[in-house]
């Protein structure tokens, strides 16, 4: 299909959706993000509000490339998040001088990520062999180990956690990460590897059999998903300024899980509308007290019940995909919507 | 050598209960392929209502075992008939988040109910017996005899009655199962209260054993037995005791000449290399898939 053809075809309505809608938001949110804290035009508990969405986003995301794209269940981003939170740490609080941090912090963040994407790789080799329950397993026992192990390296803290850092995580490098992972994850999905990831949802040995390296194809959909957790770990620890390896066990990975299934899986949106909803909801219930917690997984409960695919299930919307999306089928990627296997996990197995 | 010996008692007592608790999650995955992540919060649950039995109404040792086991069960029929089986056709990742939202919300729950963690009161006179420097607690004879005692029942009722059979048909295959006339309801509902009801079986023995109960002791207990479950091959029966076993014992052992903090540690690092070596577990056979 070559692009005269769709020029021709497309009216230019609906090609100019997609071309204000971006770059306004994009304007706007980073002059936003510079101008709330500098006037104070925000509460300072809705920035950091502001601030946990934007982390939740990234979250939520990257476990979505994994889960929701790729039809994994993993539930080891805790591990990869707290693994991202203690080399940052570690390298703002006892490697770069203290007068350089304002200009240090990106590449400890980036750092981070890199050590938690190097983790990735390790859990990524198990899930060439194993897949749905044992791979879950797989990476429950990584977030136990990492836990585990951060509990017993003293020069971090050990058991009683790791502080010293600055706030060095505001409001603008939060939308930067936010919007970077949203744009490379969305670039990444509609790419070759991309396709490579969707078709290992959809049926791994067909995948296999028209010719994608699954291989290559998880290990980089699972470095770059915890790329990306180890991303928010970092600017997570330095919004707290306080990490102790509780805080990174099986119960954050259950909160992230929670964002990405309430929001819908593989779609973007549905992540970002899912951390949001989540993130909000969490504090607008606040005056609940305990009973909070208790309503939460009820809701949690209650929607997949009667929204078994979260509040977007596998829709987008129209400005995050590409244009020959929409134009090939009449749901762009969630064409496969009808298919078998856009239930997640490979929907039902035949020998199941 | 003493050490040895008074060691493996204890890794008894703890892989009686971790076995207990994984045959719960076996036994369900067996039946409908589904990891219910709420089990240990079952397990919790079953030691909640042993305090409450206990401490309030002062019932003896056997009646209020009954009463939690009763109880448990009953809270597992209800969760799966309320939020598992209208799922059943759906995707399984929709049931497993539901299992995990389950549990959550159990824990939380129990949490809003009894902030505070509860102390269980001594139910058996603790006595002792000392064979050289041996000893043996009155405890561990109880917890580990019962845990054996159950899994004998449990055998039994799968492998010699009618309820058992038809649960072997539906884990054999669960589409021509009800064409024979299996009522799938209702062994369903059998399969959850035989599994729940050893789970809060293993939350008053946990009770007893270490008295200090609080409503998230479920989560790392819970993925504990899930391991020990899937060390043996999660679907398998014999696995999962055999699991539960290794899992005490290797916990045991750890903490005996590592410092305690490592405890997690080692036995997950073993989970790891024993799944990368033989991802199917100790007694589970490889599922070859039909392309």
């Amino acid at each position: 299909m070559g692009r005269a053809f769709l020029k021709k075809d497309l009216t230019g309505k609906e090609r100019s959706q997609g071309r204000w809608v971006l770059p306004v938001f994009l304007v706007s949110g980073s002059v936003l993000s510079f101008a709330i804290p500098h006037f104070d035009l925000l509460d300072q508990y809705i920035q950091l509000i502001l601030v946990y969405l934007g982390i939740n986003i990234i979250l939520a995301l990257s476990l979505n490339l994994v889960n929701g794209y790729m039809g994994e269940f993993s539930v080891g981003h805790a591990g990869f998040m707290s693994a991202g939170a203690y080399i940052a740490s570690f390298l703002t609080v006892k490697v770069f001088p203290a007068g350089a941090l304002a200009w240090a912090f990106p590449a400890a963040v980036v750092a981070g990520g890199l050590g938690a994407g190097l983790l990735g790789l390790v859990v990524a080799i198990p899930s060439f062999r194993t897949r749905g329950d044992y791979l879950a397993i797989v990476t429950l026992a990584f977030v136990m180990i990492v836990k585990s192990a951060l509990e017993n390296i003293d020069s971090v803290g050990g058991a009683r956690g790791f502080l010293g850092m600055d706030k060095l995580t505001t409001l603008p490098w939060t939308f930067f990460w936010t919007v970077a992972t949203v744009w490379i994850i969305r670039n990444l999905i509609y790419s070759r590897y991309g396709r490579g990831v969707l078709s290992i949802r959809e049926d791994e040995i067909a995948s296999g059999l028209m010719g994608v390296n699954t291989r290559h194809v998880k290990l980089i959909a699972f470095v770059v998903s915890s790329f990306f957790a180890g991303v928010a770990g970092a600017l997570f620890a330095h919004v707290l300024q306080f990490i102790n390896p509780r805080m990174f066990d099986i119960i954050k990975s259950t909160d992230v899980l929670v964002m990405v299934y309430l929001g819908g899986i593989g779609s973007i949106a549905g992540s970002i509308l899912g951390a949001t909803a989540y993130t909000f909801l969490l504090e607008a219930l606040r005056p609940l007290e305990i009973w909070r917690m208790v309503l939460m997984p009820l809701m949690l409960v209650l929607l997949m019940l009667f929204r078994p695919r979260g509040i977007m299930g596998l829709r987008e919307l129209p400005w995050l995909e590409p244009a020959a999306d929409r134009l090939s089928s009449p749901n762009g990627l969630n064409g496969l919507r009808n298919s078998r296997g856009a239930n997640g996990f490979g929907g039902k197995r035949k020998d199941e | 050598m003493i050490y040895l010996i008074q060691q493996g008692l204890n890794a008894l007592q703890l892989g009686s209960i971790y076995a207990l608790i994984a045959l719960g999650y076996t036994m369900v995955y067996g039946v409908l392929s589904l990891i219910n992540f709420a089990h240990g919060d079952f397990f919790m649950v079953g030691a909640f209502l042993c305090f409450i039995v206990v401490t309030f109404m002062g019932i003896p040792f056997v009646p209020a075992l009954l009463i939690s086991m009763a109880g448990v069960a009953a809270l597992g029929v209800a969760v799966e008939r309320v939020a598992y089986k209208p799922l059943r056709s759906a995707p399984r990742v929709s049931a497993v988040i539901t299992a995990l939202g389950v549990g959550i919300f159990l824990e939380n729950f129990t949490l809003a109910l009894s902030p505070y963690p509860k102390h269980i009161p001594t139910i058996i006179a603790n006595t002792s017996w000392s064979a050289g420097a041996v000893t043996v607690s009155s405890l561990q004879v109880v917890v580990v005899f019962l845990s054996v005692v159950l899994m004998l029942v449990l055998h039994f009722i799968v492998q010699h009655t009618k309820v058992g059979m038809a649960m072997r048909a539906i884990s054999w295959d669960r589409n021509v199962a009800p064409l024979m006339g299996v009522p799938v309801n209702y062994v369903i509902s059998v399969t959850f209260a035989l599994g729940s009801g050893l789970g809060g079986a293993a939350g008053m023995m946990y009770a007893m054993a270490y008295p200090v109960i609080d409503p998230y002791m479920g989560i790392i207990v819970g993925w504990k037995a899930f391991i020990s479950a899937v060390v043996g091959g999660i679907g398998n029966i014999r696995g999962a005791m055999v699991g539960g076993y290794i899992l005490g014992g290797v916990e045991v052992l750890t903490t005996a000449f590592l410092p305690s903090t490592y405890r997690d540690f080692v036995s997950f690092s073993l989970l790891l290399v024993l799944l990368i070596f033989r991802p199917y577990g100790i007694y589970g056979r490889p599922r070859t898939e039909k392309v």
